[in-house]
């Protein structure tokens, strides 16, 4: 995949999927910008591995459920990197509970960050790709948005939510060659899912038919190809990367 | 006319591709010069640049007509 000179934003890049996908823009020659919240040092080692790859890269600190900061940190993305082709809205987090149990705040955290943070940073990015005529935004949801599942209403809400939401923004921004495509990632091996015991783990292992769980170079080269020149007539679609486990 | 209005229709015509006689301080941006909303809110960013303003999302919602526009900017400068 050859993303030569393209300009990236990735959110939530200082570690797990995002980082992954952070790094492979950059291996097929990207300059990215890595955004993160909390963990400055992870960011920051992923913005060394990608300048060692010869790209241009830095780490932004912003929440992507404040406005202020989403806006400030998409103009310094810009003028940093001189342009912006590609936003991956990665970010997102979890609070797990049954619905019986689950506190409101629990419910408007991972709605805000999951889901507001990818329409505002989505608004924020959409003067530059139009004025450029050209841009991708790969949105990231999951596999729970499209089957559900218990104890997680608030992530499930959310992901389907971004599902709604990548089609509206492909219908509207269309017209100006942006595309805007969601990946659904299946049981992905990251810090997310570490907490499952190996047994639990084998287990679900057998209910995916390519019998194994995913890994964040999975869904990171599906975004590189919907990223790419590759993938301009692909838009508004969901595209479900999980071993089959969903279908 | 004044300046303002001479720098807009110079920028609507070029961004739109409409003739010069069509843009008057009465011509509606969607009916009467054929104009979909994203092509409003490219234009709002043009003029944006052009005279070194920042439209609010409330102000450019109310942005009708030609006139709507050039008032507006003479407004703020």
């Amino acid at each position: 995949m050859n993303l030569e000179g393209k300009k990236a934003l990735v959110t939530g890049a200082s570690r797990g999927i995002g980082r992954e996908i952070a790094l492979e823009l950059a291996r097929c020659g990207a300059d990215v910008v890595v955004n993160y919240a909390g963990n400055e040092q992870l960011a920051q080692e992923v913005v060394e591995e990608i300048r060692k790859l010869g790209k241009k890269s830095m780490a932004i600190r912003a929440n992507v459920a404040d406005s202020q900061e989403v806006e400030q940190m998409v103009k310094e993305a810009i003028d940093y990197l001189g342009g912006l082709h590609i936003l991956v809205n990665n970010a997102g987090i979890t609070r797990d509970q049954l619905i019986v149990r689950m506190k409101e705040s629990e419910w408007d955290e991972v709605l805000d960050v999951n889901l507001k943070g990818v329409f505002l940073t989505t608004k924020a990015v959409t003067r530059q790709m139009m004025k450029q005529k050209q841009g991708r935004i790969i949105n990231i949801s999951s596999i729970v948005g499209a089957s559900g599942n218990a104890g997680q209403a608030n992530y499930v809400a959310a992901k389907s939510g971004i599902i709604g939401l990548t089609k509206t923004t492909a219908k509207e921004l269309a017209s100006r060659n942006i595309t805007v495509n969601a990946v659904a990632p299946g049981f992905i091996t990251t810090d997310m899912t570490s907490q499952l015991t190996e047994d639990v783990k084998n287990d679900l292992a057998k209910q995916i038919p390519l019998g194994r769980l995913g890994e964040p170079k999975d869904i990171a080269k599906t975004v590189a190809f919907l990223s790419s020149d590759n993938s301009s007539y692909i838009t508004g679609q969901t595209i479900h990367v999980n071993g089959g486990m969903y279908m | 006319m004044s300046d303002v209005f001479e720098r807009v229709k110079n920028i609507i015509v070029e961004r739109l591709g409409v003739e010069d006689e069509k843009v008057t301080m009465e011509a509606t941006f969607k009916d009467d010069l054929g104009a979909d909303s994203l092509d409003v809110v490219e234009l709002v960013m043009e003029l944006e640049d052009e005279f070194g303003l920042q439209f609010s999302d409330e102000d450019s919602e109310k942005i009708v007509t030609v006139g709507d526009a050039v008032k507006y900017i003479e407004s703020k400068l």
